[in-house]
């Protein structure tokens, strides 16, 4: 056989017209019709958890547990009388599910065990606040709504959610960006594992109040969805009342290209990775859409389309692809499946380095629980010493030039689960790009994780009583917003600010602190937003470390210099090492870095001194001579004189 | 019926919708001075207010909308939902066991009511096996709801009609019987049919769950596949409470109907069986595994005697410090006949008392004493003020349980007046309900925080 898979892999990805995202254009986007939407979670600063009374933000470690609880999940019917399709799934998966509790941070209430307690109305509180940021229509009555997950992720089978309001809208400096609705919601479990038919959570995250932001896919670039993605973290993060620090904001970016279908890529944490992990899910739909009409024009009729399988009997044949001589030894089924009118597909590219062989294993790894590696196919881009393997397998079946071939292995009891994955996923490539939701990759690619869910899995929650929202709650309320973001971003260009520092300004929630410094203080704005995103963000990615620093010891620290009348310049000094030792009062550290006060004059003299030691070898550089006394004078005048009144001392 | 479009809604809320026009399942825009809102009408609970109209908008939530802001409606279209269970015809095979499941009331497949926001029970073969397929590996069912009640509405009417209907099923040539029951009182029927069916051939297990079936991580589904085996496959024929072991989806136990109570009011693994073990484990892999060595076996015969008899004049009263004696009085007053004491400690109750205890037993009340402690026998010698009461006609019921004593003399009292003859059948126990003995691991009331109790729940399931 002549066909070469990796080279039809190269051949393919250019046929689509895939561009790598640093040459891609505005107009490659518009070619294949880029539209993405984001859903950010934000977690919320409570002290208890969204429906019981146990402390929020207190994690364990994985093998720090007190108890495990195992449970199955079962779908159940919608209250429009259907079952949802990614529940049915789950359910062939039949996973056991292990909770690993501890004391301190789960109750009865986590695992389902009592029914849920009244709302945490601190949460409430602060998801409302969000809300009316967002320009939100809020509702008059909150009605808590079952969501159904039958992963496991959280043990009652569904998240507690609720929205708070519908249609709003985001000011971005440069335009406006529509909102489909916020809800306030219980985080889920952090998974520890998922191996085989046993997957494991820890319940320390369960429960905490969180938001979940939904814009309209309004977005038509991968930068402009990271763009939005950090603006509506600023907006959470201005409140001052949302948590910071990884794992508690995570956004699910959901993708389609021209003609393809929305798919969500869940949990990215890093608003970085999402430029390239867009640009890739939208181009491996416009590759699957490529994939389907190949295969309509391939295929005479794709009604009547079905996969052969057989077992292979092991001890007549002879495998030199490792994990199959490793599953045989195993003692796993090994199964040929014959893929009619398949050739060119399964080596089809779909993302860089990956192709549309891969869509079938991870589905079977996520299914069918065939732990990776699962299967080989004869179109395999890594491998083509298989090619003998393969040998043997094409007489067992009625096989021509056309057909494309896989070898799979897994325990007996999987194997059925596991024919009618590979059939379905197939089956699906007629249709084109199927409803699922992916998980990132750090290097920007995704894998099925999951069928994506409809609305069917919503269910009122009989547990609980609707909320009304009055008009006196929502005022009281409204007083306490903070400034709109669109505002804060007014001030810093009023103020001169330097647009470099923006990002970290607003990350941090710094144009209060700012503020406050300027009104109380009387410190210009635009030292302050300096010694901040400049000066500070530099010691901070200078001393990776645990520290107690908060940023409100750069008020204190100011304040300080104000009161001693030092020279601000002593800031950049005294900023890292407050920031390396938040423990010390300002006068230890002006004593540990040996301050000595000095007068005007004093320095004044010192600076004749210098001027007449200083003797140049070269005349020509006597230019120099400033600098060098300069730079001798530095750590004597920091702190008392400013260095510009002696520079301009030194030129007279 | 015309007003049935606008299901639930009362007041207010009700005046708006007929004002604008929509029908509940309609599609509607609603303009508020709050923004907009689009959605389908949904019914509303009939606790609920009549300010708010509730909304499903397009992704699937829920929302109310407060009335008072609504500046107008417009109906722009209309899809009513239909909640039904997928039926599915059961399979029957001829070499799996016969099982009769009778429905009284309890969720075991269910779907909600949107009305009420109650669930209601699945309970057709076809429904059950819509819900759980897997009955269908275990055995047939056949099934038949004698009534449709709430647990805490299971009364001496309910009994009795079970007993006889259960008997009736025997006489057929049943292999096993379930009967699906509200958790809340569930230990009180278990009671009453131990009395009430005696020596069953076949198991009769009565099963609930604490979690509805209409959430994914319900216990429904297995502590029914759970009864089913038991039922169909069981060796044990006695009246069981069949409900999780462990609140992790493990195993079930099977609990004698005269020896177990509900001891959490919301844990999955909340029956337990007292002063005693269970009396066997059952899981889909294992089977019914007896950890009692002795139980009634099952019988080809189909000797069963039904007894359904019940006196309602019976009271179970829990004793506390400085009850007055007008609480017993008033009971006699009114005519009761029976009255079962969970008192203090070894079986107390104050000296107050006394006199009112003395005109009771004189006025031919029948007075028995249990403890309040639950674990643990009635000792009424030890103390003289045991003594005493002994001596003005209370009966220790040794180490029957409060709810047991409760059922078992309203049992009694409505076959015989006799006093010896009632003493007779109260103190001879059926199925222990009274124990002669109680083994050291039947009180295993454990506490947490001790290193060695922290261990087993690390490496055991709870
Ligand atoms: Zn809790």
């Amino acid at each position: 056989m002549k066909f070469d898979a990796f080279e039809n892999y190269c051949y393919t990805r250019k046929a689509i017209g895939y561009v790598a995202r640093k040459n891609a254009t505005i107009d490659d986007y518009r070619r294949i019709g880029f539209m993405s939407g984001l859903e950010v979670h934000q977690q919320l600063k409570t002290k208890e958890k969204l429906f019981c009374n146990c402390p929020a933000g207190i994690y364990q470690k994985p093998n720090d547990y007190d108890a495990e609880i195992i449970r199955h999940m079962r779908p159940t019917l919608s209250e429009l009388g259907e079952y949802d399709g990614t529940a049915l799934m789950e359910f062939k998966t039949r996973k056991e599910i292990v909770y690993l509790i501890k004391h301190e941070t789960a109750c009865t209430y986590e695992i389902d065990d009592t029914p849920p307690f009244k709302i945490d109305r601190e949460a409430l509180e602060i998801a409302l606040e969000i809300a009316m940021l967002c320009k939100l229509n809020i509702v008059g009555e909150v009605h808590i709504t079952r969501k159904q997950y039958l992963d496991g992720s959280i043990p009652t089978g569904f998240q507690r959610t609720a929205i708070l309001g519908v249609e709003g809208e985001l000011d971005l400096p440069n335009r406006k960006v529509r909102l489909i609705q916020l809800s306030i919601e219980e985080d889920s479990c952090r998974e520890v594992s998922d191996i085989g038919h046993r997957r494991v959570y820890m319940t320390d995250r369960l429960g905490m109040p969180l938001i979940e932001t939904v814009t309209y896919p309004d977005m038509k670039t991968p930068d402009e969805v990271k763009e939005v993605a950090e603006h509506i973290r600023f907006l959470n993060r201005s409140t001052g009342k949302v948590r910071v620090g990884i794992g508690s904001s995570r956004q699910d970016v959901n993708v389609s290209c021209k003609g393809g279908t929305r798919v969500e890529i869940k949990g990215v944490s890093h608003n970085k990775w999402i430029p390239e992990l867009t640009h890739n899910e939208c181009f491996r739909q416009w590759a699957l859409l490529h994939i389907r009409e190949k295969l309509l024009k391939q295929i005479p009729d794709v009604s009547q389309w079905k996969i052969e399988t057989k077992e292979i009997n092991t001890h007549g044949c002879k495998f030199r692809y490792l994990p199959i001589i490793q599953a045989i030894k195993n003692k796993n089924k090994i199964i040929a499946v014959q893929l009619p009118y398949f050739r060119g597909i399964l080596s089809h590219f779909t993302q860089p380095g990956r192709c549309f062989a891969h869509e079938i294993s991870e589905r079977l790894k996520v299914i069918a629980c065939l732990e990776q590696p699962n299967m080989i196919c004869d179109e395999d881009i890594e491998n083509k010493e298989i090619a003998s393997d393969f040998k043997q397998i094409y007489p067992l079946f009625h096989a021509t030039e056309n057909d494309a071939f896989l070898i799979f292995w897994g325990p007996d009891d999987d194997i059925k689960t596991a024919i009618e994955t590979i059939e379905e996923r197939c089956k699906l490539a007629f249709k084109g790009v199927p409803n699922e939701t992916r998980k990132a990759l750090s290097n920007g690619t995704t894998i099925f994780e999951r069928v994506l869910p409809g609305p069917d899995r919503m269910y009122p929650d009989t547990d609980s009583a609707p909320i009304p929202l009055t008009n006196e709650y929502l005022q009281k309320i409204a007083q306490q917003l903070p400034v709109p973001l669109n505002k804060r971003y007014q001030q810093l260009i009023e103020w001169n600010v330097p647009t470099d520092t923006f990002t970290y300004l607003l990350r941090n929630n710094l144009v209060p602190l700012i503020e406050k410094i300027y009104h109380e203080l009387q410190i210009s704005p635009k030292f302050v937003a300096t010694l901040l995103a400049h000066r500070l963000k530099n010691i901070q990615g200078k001393y990776k470390h645990k520290t107690s620093f908060n940023f409100y010891m750069v008020y204190e620290m100011l304040q300080f210099i104000k009161h001693n009348s030092y020279s601000l310049s002593l800031a950049h000094i005294l900023i890292k090492e407050k920031y390396l030792h938040p423990e010390m009062d300002f006068d230890s550290i002006m004593h540990s870095i040996n301050f000595q006060r000095k007068n005007k004059d004093e320095i004044l003299s010192f600076v004749q001194l210098l001027r007449t030691k200083f003797i140049p070898l070269n005349p020509k550089k006597e230019k120099l001579k400033k600098h060098w006394i300069m730079g001798k004078i530095r750590p004597l005048a920091i702190g008392n004189v400013e260095m510009k009144e002696i520079c301009e001392l030194i030129e007279q | 019926m015309a007003e049935d479009i606008f299901k639930g809604y009362k007041g207010r809320a009700l005046e708006i919708l007929k004002t604008f026009n929509v029908r509940v399942w309609g599609q509607a825009i609603i303009k508020t001075n709050r923004g907009e809102f689009k959605g389908t009408v949904l019914p509303r609970a009939e606790n609920d207010d009549d300010m708010h109209i509730v909304v499903k908008v397009a992704t699937g939530y829920n929302i109310g909308i407060d009335v008072s802001t609504i500046i107008s409606m417009e109906e722009i279209g209309y899809k009513e939902a239909h909640y039904k269970i997928p039926e599915k015809e059961f399979p029957i095979n001829p070499k799996n066991p016969n099982v009769k499941l009778f429905g009284t009331g309890g969720t075991i497949a269910s779907r909600l009511d949107y009305r009420t926001g109650a669930v209601i029970p699945a309970f057709s073969p076809g429904e059950l096996y819509g819900a759980v397929p897997e009955l269908a590996d275990i055995c047939n069912i056949t099934t038949e709801k004698l009534f449709a009640v709430f647990s805490e509405n299971m009364g001496p009417e309910q009994y009795k009609k079970l007993a006889i209907a259960i008997g009736k099923e025997i006489e057929n040539g049943i292999d096993g019987i379930i009967i699906g029951h509200g958790t809340d009182t569930l230990s009180h029927t278990a009671a009453a049919l131990t009395f009430m069916v005696q020596n069953p051939p076949v198991p009769i297990v009565l099963v609930g769950s604490q979690r509805s079936s209409d959430r994914p991580s319900s216990d429904a589904a297995l502590n029914l596949i759970h009864a089913a085996i038991t039922a169909g496959h069981g060796d044990i024929a006695e009246v069981m409470v069949c409900m999780f072991g462990p609140t992790s989806d493990e195993y079930g136990f099977l609990h004698r109907g005269t020896r177990v109570r509900k001891m959490h009011s919301s844990y999955r693994s909340t029956f337990r069986t007292l002063s005693d073990t269970p009396l066997a484990t059952v899981s889909r892999k294992d089977g019914v595994k007896p950890i009692k060595k002795e139980y009634n076996h099952r019988r080809k015969d189909r000797n069963v005697i039904i007894k359904p008899y019940f006196e309602e004049k019976v009271s179970l009263v829990y004793y506390y410090p400085n009850m007055q004696p007008d609480i017993i009085d008033s009971l006699v007053d009114n005519g009761y006949r029976g009255i079962v004491i969970a008192g203090t400690g070894l079986g107390h109750v104050n000296k107050p008392l006394y006199p009112a205890i003395e005109r009771a037993t004189k006025k031919g009340v029948h007075i028995y004493m249990t403890v309040q402690t639950l674990y643990g026998y009635c000792h009424m010698y030890v103390y003289d003020t045991g003594r005493d009461l002994m001596a003005k006609g209370i009966v220790p019921a040794e180490n029957m349980l409060p709810e047991t004593a409760y059922i078992k003399l309203g049992w009694v009292l409505g076959q015989t007046d006799d006093r010896e003859e009632v003493k007779k059948l109260m103190l001879t126990p059926i199925n222990d309900e009274i124990t002669r003995r109680e083994p050291y691991n039947g009180y295993l009331v454990y506490q947490g925080g001790v290193p060695e109790v922290e261990e087993f729940l690390r490496k055991f399931h709870k």
